[in-house]
Order: C-alpha cells, then structure tokens, then sequence
C-alpha cells in the first residue's frame, strides 16, 4: 500500500540546514526499513506554470493553480503496512521537516 | 408470531456485534460485513415466521450473512476482479497471542474508533457497527439529520477501506492514546442504552449497557494500570445497578428521588464502590483522577446514600467543581446545577442553569432541569412551557411518559 505524505508550508519558506540534516536522517531510516518510494522538495508556488491542452491548444498560466496561504512543499511516497505505519512514519516525518503534513492514500490498483 | 418477533429483536441485540465483526475479520471489509449481517437478519425476518426459529439463531445469522457476502463479493468481482483479490487478501491473519482478551468484537471497536476518523464518526460508527443500531436512531440520539448521519456512515467505510484503517489491536506503545478515544465512545453508547432514543425500542437498552460494560470490562484487563479506564468502569456500573429501579411498571423514568433504592443491583455497587476506592487510593498516591473517575465518585455518593435526603451533597458538589475544572462543557454544569438545587435551593440552580440557554436549548434534560426548577418555584406557567419544550426534544419512551405526567401535575 502506498501513501502520499505531503509536505504543507505557510510562508516559513526553504528549510533550514537543521531541519534538512532531520530530514536527512528520516530519509535513511525509511530507505533502512524498505518504507522509501520516492521523496522531494519543491521550489517555491511562484516557479509554477499551469497548463490546460483540453481543448488542443496548450495554454499556459504563470503561477500555481491555487493561490492559498497553504501550499505544497514537498512530499514522500512511502509504502506502508496499513494506515498506522503511515501515520507513525508521518508523525515522524512532520517532526524532521517541521512542517504539518497531510497522509493521502494512492487508489489501490 | 410476537415469539418469533422477540427471538428476532432479541437475537439482532445479541448477535449483530458478533456478526459483522467475524465478517469483518473474514472479508476485510467493514461495508460488505454490515450489509451482508444487514441481509441476514431480513432474511431471518422473512422466514422465521413461517420456518421457525432456527436451533442456533446465531450460527445461522453468520452463516447466511457469509454467503450473502460471497454473493456480493461474487457479483463485484464479474466487475471487477483486481478489487476482489485486494479484499480477500487483506486478512490480518491470527492476531499477536492476548490470551483470553482476544475477541474480534474488540478489534472491530478499534477500527470505529480509529483517530483518522473524526469523533463523531467513531461514535457513529461503533453505534452501528457494535451496537447494531439504524441509522436512523444514530441520526436522532445525536440530533443531526438522516441523510447527513448516512453519509457521515459511507464516507467513513469508504475512508477506512481507501486509506487502509487496520482491523486489529494496536500495539503496545499507541495502546494508551487509543484507548481514551475507545473510552469515550463506550461512555456515548452506554448512555445511548441506558437513556435509549427512538418510539420503536425499550426506553432502556440493556444490550447497549451490557455490551458497553463488557467491552470497558475487555479494556481494562488489557490495561489494568489505567485509572480512567476503571474511572469509567466503576462509573457505568454505578449506573447500571440502579437499572432496576429506573422505569416504572407502567413504563415511567423514575427520578433518582423516586427509586425504590432497595431494587439497585447490590452487586454492582460493591463492584463499583471497590473499584472507586482503588482509584481513590491512587489520587492519595498522587495520581489526578480523570473525569471518568470524578464521574464514578459522584455516584459513588448517589449509591451509598439511604436517600435523597441522606445524600452529600455538598462532596457531590465539591466533585462538580473538580469537574467543571476539567471539562467546563454546558452539559457538565447543567448537571452540576441540580447539586446546587439541593444545597442552595432551586433559585440558585435556575439562574445557572438559565446562563446555560444558548448553549443548550435543543438538549432535552436543559428543559427537563428547567421545568423542575420552576415547578417548584411555583412558576407553574413558565414550567409548563419548559415541560413542553422537553417532552419535544425527549427521545426516550419512557422519559416522555414521566415528563407528560408531570406537566400534567402542574396546577
């Protein structure tokens, strides 16, 4: 089973060298512990480009889709047992990044 | 037929827990186990009548549920055979050896209350799933419409089975933290079976009490050490003793001033006054008692007490104000309120109780309090009109026979 862990960041900006040596360390144990999919961080909401090719003709926006105070920083994947690994490794993860995060589950195939 | 009718009510009391969570544990799948248990007992409505009832109502009612949920699972997997396998396959298997504690009922009362899901959700979950309650009745005990209480009821199966909410006891180290959010779940059952809703089941639901008890019973031979968790036990059992002399022959509540105190269940006083002493001990320890072992003080007095008049009320009181320090909720002073009816007189209490309007006007026992307080005030109008809100909101049978008479005692 797969869960999207997702990063959420209200304007604290780019981590701190602090912050990315825990997370550092999280990364590792998850990798340890075969939890490990993928992991990343994003740049800001102001590097996005939205993109609508609906009707054919692409159309591209400056800016993220949403403009919210809330924003996506960053995410894991991780594979999980069930939704109580996913949520231990969740609170752990949101204590290394210091940030709130959301656990979402993938549609299971 | 009324036997048959009786075998029926009294085997949905006695086995719908039983069922779904053996379905659950089977299947994987809280929504194909509460439908297929669902089936089940139509289909023992359908035929019983007219074949008897069956030697065994409760072997019968899982074995008919699992072939109705072999049906379903039959029909699905036509449609969609990847979703099947994903079903059948997510069985926790035998669970971690827990001696005589293991019981699927007790799992399946983790997963209602799992802290994924929001508390009102839990409650209506456990409701339905352990209680075997309708959605309807859960709908009314918590004043919040059908259809919304429906949907609360779908998204959280869809939820539990999306996100893959465990079928199983949690470990050691999150037991703690979950079983407080199992605790006030029991509490909300057990109130719902002692002070039951709906014009279509006894005013009093011993199955709910019964079943509320045996679970917290469960929990605290898993967690002997916890205080609150026998706080809540010594608390329904309290309760519970004084069932006997709850309702009238001719189907009233009868007022814990009315009650024949020499009906009360001597056994599970002494049980709960052992376990009240126990945590008593341990607050002289140094351990703070929660408010379920505040609660369980309170009627430890109410049940040591001859009468209403040889009650302390001034320790009832001095328990109250622990009380609203720890939990300052409307409901908690409304009742706090009636001690100090009987301490400083009905005045007193009626101008607490009125601060409390706002917060409280579509709770029945605030206008039951209420009508009290002003019938003997001598405001025989006022508490008429107080009666009338009050038998409006009441849900229980038998509270609304008491309240009507006395509305209709008011000169």
């Amino acid at each position: 089973m797969q869960y999207l862990i997702s990063v959420i960041d209200d304007g604290t900006g780019p981590a701190t060298p602090k912050e990315d040596a825990a997370i550092d360390v999280f990364n590792e144990r998850l990798q340890a512990e075969g939890h490990w999919v993928f992991a990343g961080g994003l740049a800001s909401p102001d590097t996005a480009t939205v993109i609508d090719n609906r009707s054919g003709e692409a159309l591209f926006t400056d800016g993220p889709f949403l403009e919210s105070k809330e924003y996506l920083a960053g995410c894991w994947i991780i594979e999980a047992l069930d939704l109580d690994v996913a949520l231990k490794l969740a609170a752990e993860g949101s204590e290394a990044c210091n940030r709130k995060i959301e656990v979402r589950p993938f549609l299971s195939t | 037929m009324s036997d048959v009718r009786e075998a029926i009510s009294r085997a949905h009391h006695e086995e719908w827990a039983r069922a779904v969570a053996a379905l659950t544990r089977r299947f994987g799948d809280l929504d194909i186990a509460e439908e297929a248990a669902a089936e089940a007992f139509a289909t023992a409505v359908e035929r019983w009548p007219a074949d008897g009832v069956p030697p065994n109502p409760g072997g019968w009612l899982t074995t008919t549920a699992t072939r109705k949920a072999i049906d379903r699972i039959r029909r699905e997997s036509r449609r969609n055979d990847k979703q099947k396998e994903a079903q059948m396959v997510y069985d926790d298997g035998p669970s971690e050896p827990l001696g005589a504690i293991d019981d699927d009922r007790l799992r399946l009362i983790f997963t209602c209350c799992h802290p994924a899901l929001a508390l009102q959700t839990r409650v209506a979950l456990t409701l339905r799933m352990l209680g075997g309650l309708t959605v309807p009745e859960i709908a009314r005990a918590f004043l919040v419409a059908e259809r919304a209480m429906e949907q609360r009821i779908t998204r959280a199966k869809a939820k539990i089975k999306a996100a893959r909410i465990p079928y199983r006891i949690p470990s050691a180290d999150d037991l703690p933290a979950r079983v407080s959010g199992v605790l006030a779940v029991l509490f909300l059952v057990f109130n719902e079976g002692y002070l039951a809703t709906g014009p279509g089941t006894d005013p009093v639901r011993h199955d709910l009490t019964a079943e509320a008890i045996r679970l917290t019973r469960l929990i605290r031979a898993l967690l002997p050490q916890d205080g609150e968790v026998a706080g809540l036990l010594a608390l329904m059992l309290l309760i519970e003793a004084r069932r006997p002399a709850r309702v009238s022959a001719d189907g009233e509540l009868v007022n814990l001033n009315e009650q024949d105190r020499g009906a009360w269940d001597t056994e599970l006083i002494a049980e709960g006054h052992r376990l009240v002493r126990e945590r008593l001990a341990a607050a002289a320890a140094g351990a703070a008692p929660g408010r379920y072992q505040i609660l369980a003080a309170i009627n430890a007095v109410h049940t040591s007490a001859r009468d209403m008049r040889d009650t302390d009320w001034s320790q009832v009181l001095a328990l109250y104000d622990r009380l609203v320090r720890l939990d300052p909720s409307p409901i908690i002073a409304l009742n706090r309120a009636i001690a100090v009816a009987e301490l400083d007189g009905p005045e007193v209490a009626l101008a607490i109780v009125d601060r409390l309007a706002e917060a409280l006007a579509g709770y029945h026992a605030y206008h039951a309090t209420r009508a009290d307080l002003l019938r003997r005030l001598g405001q025989s109008q006022q508490s008429r009109a107080a009666y009338d809100r009050a038998i409006e909101l009441a849900g229980n049978t038998a509270e609304t026979a008491y309240l009507t008479r006395r509305r209709d005692q008011l000169r």
